[in-house]
């Protein structure tokens, strides 16, 4: 049974992240990949670290898989369908990839991984995992928590258009923009 | 039950595709994907040692990587909204002014 699912997983997290790089649209490439991280939700969920899964659901699936799809509906460029890769490159890449994989494999392979059997099962997970993050991890706790602070004030900075400011006060003519200054004049007092 | 070794290897799959991925792509938004997919691929390995151990440590690993890796596409991808700004393009092979 659990090797049914398994593979079925192994399927679908490994198809549709090969998708997500190949697929046609860029768009059809964000579902694709959301529904990879999800097979990797489904894989911890096989390993028995529940509490893991759902954060992996709701932090990539809920949140990251989402930005992505509105970055790709905001860059609309043409760019997006037409593939320009050269073929050298390609072929070059597929086989690094696979000499790395065979590679990798290999050393695996021959190694005691492939005898190793599981550990009994663990309990309470989330207890453990709430007091390993509120005592000895508290401090990496902390700088993580400014961590995700300081990138998302970042990243809002960044993206923030400074040119708006400037075009509104040159063409000042038209009702809209009026309106639009009456209001920035009126937060600035 | 599925192993470990079988876990280990979804996992090697999953970084070959990764590194694929990085190499061919131009495409600026394909890049991104392919760095997911190597931090999901680094996130399994972890949580499968922690069950093969009976360890709880690198389930916490785990946590700390999939907070840092959301961090790192929320800046990765204003950057992009800068780069299309500039260039209105999202091919990374365009973007001739960080070359040195």
């Amino acid at each position: 049974m659990v090797d049914v699912v398994f593979l079925g997983l192994s399927v679908l997290t490994v198809g549709s992240a090969l998708f997500a790089l190949e697929s046609r649209e860029i768009i059809y490439g964000a579902i694709s990949l959301a529904i990879s991280l999800l097979g990797i939700a489904g894989f911890f969920i096989l390993l028995d670290s529940p509490f893991v899964a759902m954060f992996q659901i709701t932090v990539y699936v809920g949140a990251v898989a989402v930005l992505v799809i509105f970055i790709v509906m905001l860059v609309r460029t043409q760019s997006l369908f037409t593939t320009n890769e050269d073929r050298g490159r390609r072929i070059a890449g597929l086989i690094f990839s696979l000499l790395m994989m065979i590679g990798i494999g290999v050393v695996l392979f021959s190694s005691e991984f492939s005898r190793v059997e599981f550990s009994p099962l663990m309990e309470n997970i989330v207890d453990k995992i709430g007091n390993e993050m509120l005592t000895y991890y508290s401090i990496p706790f902390i700088l993580l928590g400014l961590t995700l602070a300081g990138s998302i004030i970042g990243a809002l900075s960044l993206a923030r258009r400074e040119d708006i400011d400037s075009q509104s006060k040159i063409s000042s003519g038209s009702q809209y923009e009026n309106t639009y200054l009456d209001k920035q004049t009126k937060e600035q007092v | 039950m599925a192993e470990l070794i079988n876990f280990v290897t979804v996992s090697i799959i999953l970084i070959g595709i990764g590194v694929y991925g990085l190499i061919v792509k131009h495409n600026a938004i394909r890049m991104i994907f392919a760095i997911e997919i190597i931090a999901n691929a680094a996130n399994l390995n972890l949580i499968a040692f922690s069950r093969y151990l009976g360890d709880i440590q690198g389930q916490i690993f785990a946590l700390f990587a999939i907070a840092i890796a959301a961090a790192e596409v929320a800046v990765g991808l204003a950057i992009i909204i800068i780069a299309y700004r500039l260039y209105k393009e999202i091919d990374v092979t365009e973007y001739k002014h960080l070359r040195g």
